[in-house]
């Protein structure tokens, strides 16, 4: 595999509201060609890093690069990036064509091939038919279209998505997902996603940046992120995370050995367990679909704890249980696939779970 | 049928509710604005004779009105006048809505709005007074420049002229027209103003394409608000105006109160009334082809 050239790189970036400190040291590269997501909750400067890439925000120190090229010496109207405004910012005295070839006018097209070129993108986004239509008669998802559509016409280096699902309804935000993935797929173009919501995030990136108050907890692809969160905050901002206290007894390179309240002693790998000290009083944490609940004639699993069901969350497809271990202070919350033969438990069963040390992160 | 008479009741008594809210209002409007109009509409068409009006129905009225020069001078002047003070306040007003809009911190807006309505706290007529002593001859202008040394002796162009009318009525209605401005350009979505620029236009092509338009409905509301009270104004021609200039209103003053023939001044107000109409269709309609664009 091929590392795909940087497009977008941060360099110790800064940014000062007065006394309010928004971003902290931002450092990271984005590569061209890729989804990458800016994951966190809301104030954690996000939106301002997006910002700061359209030229929308100037930055206090550090600095910005753009395909190469120090963004602070270009204007926003003349950077090789286009935007999807949160709000979409359709143009609501344009109709859909106007909107859409808005930004072709610096280009000097005759009449034919500008309409040909805002026909092919209104197709690209599935809106052809539409182009008479007043911006104002238009749903919150066909806006949405034009709005990409308005971007992608321009062949950007980079789009730049602010929160571009978040005012859509569950269904029509998990359609808009799968278009916008196949969507970059087929244009090739980076594409720079601002979300909160951790499952958008993890469903169309390739790589995601946790922030939390102004700096990166964590730069990683998907998965990694999932399964090996590095602190505790990250763990517990990305889905459902256990956490039960740990004792380190003896940490060597390829691995730690852990006392878990509740399930024992048992070793975690090295790439799972930061290095640190022996002895030391941490968490670890793990995902509540490794944990697995044996049913009667079940063959006994390999590390296996008794406890009681305290919480049943029917889900349709998944049951959520939450399972008082014996010796733990705290319910552990694990997830069940609901297929025949596998009965929705009440609450107050006592059930074994079966867990596997390959699946504890441990946090320091 | 009865389940049909049900809601037609209710309908009824809805209505006659909102006829009872609006009646007040309805009979106020009826009694002291559609009847003397009508009023006047009825005179324009009937003939003067000595110290009263004969009730024979003729258009002569109306051929002395659009054929005698003086009246058409007059009317001209004014149609001038008026359109000299709308674009005078309106292009003048638009800078001041856009600086508060735009460049006055939020908290600090409603102060200045304060601020921009502080000339209506005096009459109006004490406003044109204002002026007259201001362009005056021995005013404040001419006593200044006198001062200075730079004139030897009192200007005499700067007032009772259309000048001084244009200059007297673009102070009055200023705030008239910074208000709707204002409102209109608070309305627009600011990410708009970024997404011009993110599409490639520079700030001030954004600001044609964008907010200019965006801005136009309350443009076009300024416009009328100024335009249509000036051209009817009598007491700036009158104070400050001279015999140059004056307006509309002084001539059927006159044709009224001095001349005593109401039927040639019913037909000058009614002639006045019909320009505005054209003149404030005609801005509307200039507002539509603008907002559709140069394309279509």
């Amino acid at each position: 595999m091929t590392v795909k050239p940087t497009m977008i790189e941060f360099r110790d970036v800064q940014k000062y509201y007065g006394d309010y400190h928004a971003l902290r040291g931002i450092n990271a590269s984005i590569r061209a060609g890729e989804f990458f997501s800016l994951l966190g909750p809301s104030g954690c400067g996000k939106t301002t890093l997006l910002r700061t890439i359209a030229g929308f925000e100037g930055i206090s120190s550090g600095a910005v690069l753009i395909d190469g090229k120090d963004a602070a010496q270009i204007p926003a109207n003349k950077r090789p990036t286009n935007m999807v405004f949160q709000s979409y910012a359709i143009f609501p005295h344009l109709t859909v064509e106007e909107n859409v070839g808005f930004g072709l006018r610096r280009a000097g097209l005759d009449k034919a091939e500008m309409g040909r070129r805002v026909g092919d993108a209104l197709a690209m986004v599935g809106l052809t038919g539409f182009g008479k239509r007043a911006a104002h008669a238009l749903s919150g998802g066909q806006r949405q279209r034009v709005a990409l559509a308005r971007a992608l016409i321009l062949k950007p280096k980079v789009l730049l998505l602010d929160e571009p699902l978040s005012a859509l309804d569950k269904k029509m935000r998990e359609q808009m997902q799968m278009e916008l993935i196949k969507l970059q797929r087929q244009v090739g173009i980076t594409f720079i996603l601002v979300t909160h919501d951790q499952e958008e995030a993890l469903v169309m990136s390739d790589r995601i940046a946790v922030m939390f108050e102004g700096r990166i907890a964590q730069l990683d692809d998907p998965e990694t992120l999932y399964r090996r969160p590095k602190t505790r905050q990250v763990a517990d901002f990305i889905g459902t995370m256990n956490f039960l206290p740990a004792t380190v007894l003896s940490d060597t390179p390829d691995g730690c050995e852990v006392e878990v309240a509740g399930l024992g002693r048992c070793r975690i790998a090295a790439d799972q367990a930061p290095p640190g000290g022996n002895g030391e009083e941490t968490t670890v944490g793990f995902r509540p679909e490794t944990l697995t609940i044996l049913y009667d004639g079940q063959a006994a699993a390999a590390r296996e704890t008794p406890g009681t069901v305290e919480e049943v969350v029917y889900y349709g497809d998944m049951t959520y249980y939450d399972v008082k271990l014996d010796g733990v202070r705290a319910a552990v919350r694990l997830s069940m696939r609901n297929v025949p033969g596998r009965p929705v438990l009440d609450i107050g069963t006592r059930a074994r779970v079966a867990w596997s040390p390959d699946a504890l992160v441990l946090f320091r | 049928m009865t389940s049909g008479g049900m809601p037609r009741r209710m309908g009824r008594s809805e209505a006659a509710s909102g006829l009872a809210m609006i009646s007040p209002t309805a009979s106020y409007a009826i009694l002291l604005l559609a009847a003397p109009l009508a009023l006047i509409f009825i005179y324009s068409f009937l003939t003067d004779g000595y110290l009263e009006i004969i009730r024979t129905f003729t258009f002569a009225n109306y051929i002395e009105a659009w054929t005698n020069e003086l009246y058409r001078v007059v009317m001209l002047r004014s149609l001038m006048v008026a359109l000299a003070v709308t674009a005078a306040t309106v292009l003048l007003a638009f800078p001041v809505a856009y600086f508060v809009s735009f460049y006055v911190d939020p908290s600090r807006k409603s102060l200045w709005l304060f601020l921009i309505t502080i000339p209506f706290w005096t009459s109006y007529l004490i406003r044109v007074f204002l002026w007259k002593v201001i362009l005056g001859y021995n005013g404040v202008v001419n006593s200044g420049l006198l001062g200075l040394g730079i004139i030897s002796e009192p200007l005499q162009w700067i007032n009772y002229n259309v000048g001084a009318v244009v200059v007297t009525l673009a102070h009055a209605y200023a705030p008239f027209a910074i208000l709707p401005i204002f409102v209109a350009l608070e309305k627009i979505d600011r990410s708009l103003l970024e997404a011009g620029q993110d599409l490639g236009e520079s700030r001030f092509m954004t600001f044609l394409r964008v907010t200019l338009p965006l801005a136009m409905p309350g443009v076009v509301a300024a416009v009328l608000i100024v335009f249509i009270p000036t051209i009817g104004d009598f007491v700036t021609p009158q104070l400050v105006g001279g015999p140059e200039g004056r307006m509309v209103a002084n001539l059927i003053q006159l044709q009224y109160l001095k001349l005593d023939n109401y039927p040639l001044g019913s037909a000058i107000a009614v002639s006045a009334m019909m320009i505005v109409t054209v003149a404030s269709l005609f801005f509307l309609y200039l507002n539509r082809r603008y907002l559709r664009g140069p394309g279509s």
